[in-house]
């Protein structure tokens, strides 16, 4: 008896110890992982404080930069034209997703099938089959290259974002509460503002999250719809990697990361206080 | 009275259709009937039909260019797949709090210019940068690598670039493992490797094509990562498209290659709805 619990408990120690230097390699492995994604960054970081013109080698320590930054640097009109075009996409494609989203899931019509599976099209497609489709398009419609081109272009790749990720809130969420509010004599258009849109805030906040990253950063497709008069961030930064960077632009992109960071604590901190209060609203009830 | 009854389906659907139609599908059958015309001296585009476009693709110098965009997307692919599986493994196996917050890590970077991640790259790898400085510090080489502007760089490049994107899909079907089936595979006698290919991969199957999609064709036209880390010298298959538009201005040829990559999409596509449904397909 006891010489069999003696070798269960060998077996079970190894199984633990087997289990224990799996996590730890695990650690190891995912601690790899995190360094190769985060070594360009953390340059990018330290070349804002680099004492160069242009971004060769490293040359010392600077705050110059920062302060060229904040004083004389024209990047600042490139990232406004980033933010319009980002917002703009943004609003358009959560009006055209989130309708579509509902259309799409309650209701059927001819070309139904056709509609819901281009959607498909513009997430797996090469973005530059994209970009030269939208500016074949613009060009064949004599539609001017600026602002409006950017917008246009950027929604038509937010759209399918919005209304995928719609589409999973909207099927996991009971809607009998939409018939009752018909049944108590509200008529769709009400029940839509005062019931549904509550309802899908979740899903729009991401959905619009997405979309604006999304927006800012793309490089490919706003390359061929940009105009001479409009150009977004990236497609500055584009122009300019050919002859090297300025640590200027380093000192513009940690800025947005820190601002990026600060936001994302910010949003956890505020989620925390929502749900402690939520738990001790219930406290009080019951 | 009919037209009332069918006023919701198309005051939500409507803008949609339309805006799909209008911004995706007529512009994709205008690239794919314009890759049969020829192109006018003149960089316009001239309606007549001709196959050219696509038996010049077959000319050594752009055979080679596919090729080599074949290669580098398929090793950009696998290795991605190999990184990103374990990688999803280990944070799906964390508690909810703490998965949430290391796929926020694997996030951050793809919120931050990837021109700029590119170039600070390079940095790293210039003939006096940090890389050499410490090999030669260390002794283990005697003259300076001459990393810049080679294939191994633009795969970096991809590899910075593609890395966070295979990571989510394939995080979010290994969270929706069905546990039970792993311990019924281990009950029933199943090593872990048998276990791993014949109930894990299966099952995460739409994550892993996920990744393919959101790897691998990519990378075929990824146009900037070539010219930061290329330097101009490595060409793929996205910078001939970018060029026959935006440089050259050959319309009909740079569409007939856009073809090409949609077709090679739909390939991977076709083979995915075999086995699985697209509406599983994780991509967001």
């Amino acid at each position: 008896m006891e010489a069999v619990n003696q070798t269960t408990g060998t077996r079970l120690s190894k199984r633990l110890r087997r289990q224990r230097a799996g996590r730890i390699w695990g650690n190891i492995f995912a601690i790899a992982v995190f360094t190769f994604i985060y070594i360009p960054i953390a340059m990018m970081v330290l070349f804002s404080f680099n004492d160069q013109r242009t971004n060769y080698y490293w040359n010392g320590f600077t705050f110059e930069w920062y302060k060229y930054l904040f004083t004389e640097s024209d990047l600042w009109g490139y990232l406004v034209v980033s933010l319009i075009v980002a917002v703009a996409s943004v609003i358009l494609s959560l009006a055209v997703g989130v309708l579509g989203a509902m259309g799409l899931m309650r209701f059927e019509f001819k070309l139904k099938k056709l509609i819901s599976n281009s959607l498909y099209i513009p997430i797996v497609i090469p973005e530059v089959v994209l970009g030269i489709s939208l500016l074949m398009l613009f060009e064949v419609a004599h539609f001017p290259l600026g602002y409006w081109s950017m917008i246009l272009a950027h929604t038509t790749f937010c759209i399918p974002f919005v209304v995928i990720i719609m589409r999973g809130r909207m099927a996991g969420m009971d809607m009998s509460v939409e018939e009752a509010s018909m049944d108590l004599g509200a008529n769709r258009i009400t029940t839509f503002f005062k019931i549904t849109l509550p309802m899908l805030v979740p899903g729009i906040l991401s959905s619009a999250f997405m979309s604006f990253t999304l927006s800012i950063d793309d490089v490919i497709i706003t390359n061929f719809v940009t105009g001479p008069y409009a150009t977004t961030l990236p497609i500055k930064i584009l122009s300019m990697v050919k002859v090297g960077l300025k640590p200027e632009v380093n000192a513009m992109t940690t800025v947005m990361v820190v601002v990026l960071i600060l936001g994302i604590l910010a949003n956890s901190v505020v989620q925390a206080m929502l749900k402690k209060r939520a738990s001790a609203n219930k406290k009080t009830y019951f | 009275m009919r037209r009332m009854k069918n006023a919701p389906a198309a005051a939500t659907a409507g803008p949609v259709s339309i805006w799909m139609i209008i911004f995706v599908m007529a512009p994709m059958i205008y690239v794919f009937v314009i890759s049969f015309m020829t192109r006018d001296p003149y960089g316009g585009i001239e309606a007549k039909f001709t196959f050219e476009n696509y038996t010049e693709m077959l000319q050594p110098l752009y055979l080679k260019v596919i090729l080599k965009s074949f290669k580098l997307a398929f090793y950009t692919t696998v290795i991605c797949l190999l990184v990103g599986y374990p990688m999803a493994y280990w944070i799906a196996s964390k508690k909810p709090s703490t998965a949430a917050k290391m796929l926020m890590l694997v996030m951050i970077p793809y919120w931050t210019s990837s021109l700029v991640r590119l170039y600070s790259a390079n940095l790293l790898a210039m003939p006096n940068g940090f890389l050499n400085t410490a090999l030669l510090k260390l002794h283990i080489i005697s003259e300076p690598l001459n990393l810049l502007y080679s294939d191994t760089m633009v795969l970096m490049g991809l590899l910075i670039t593609c890395l966070p994107f295979s990571v989510l899909p394939l995080y979010s079907s290994i969270e929706k493992l069905d546990k039970s089936l792993i311990e019924a595979s281990k009950d029933l006698g199943a090593r872990p490797v048998q276990t791993f290919f014949k109930v894990i991969v299966p099952q995460t199957m739409p994550g892993i094509v996920g990744c393919i999609i959101l790897v691998f064709i990519p990378a075929l036209g990824m146009y900037y990562v070539p010219d930061v880390m290329g330097g101009g010298k490595v060409m793929l298959i996205g910078t001939l498209v970018k060029n026959q538009f935006l440089v050259t201005k050959n319309w009909p040829f740079g569409a007939s290659m856009a073809i090409l990559l949609i077709l090679i999409t739909l390939a991977i596509l076709w083979i995915y709805t075999r086995f699985n449904k697209l509406e599983d397909l994780e991509v967001v």
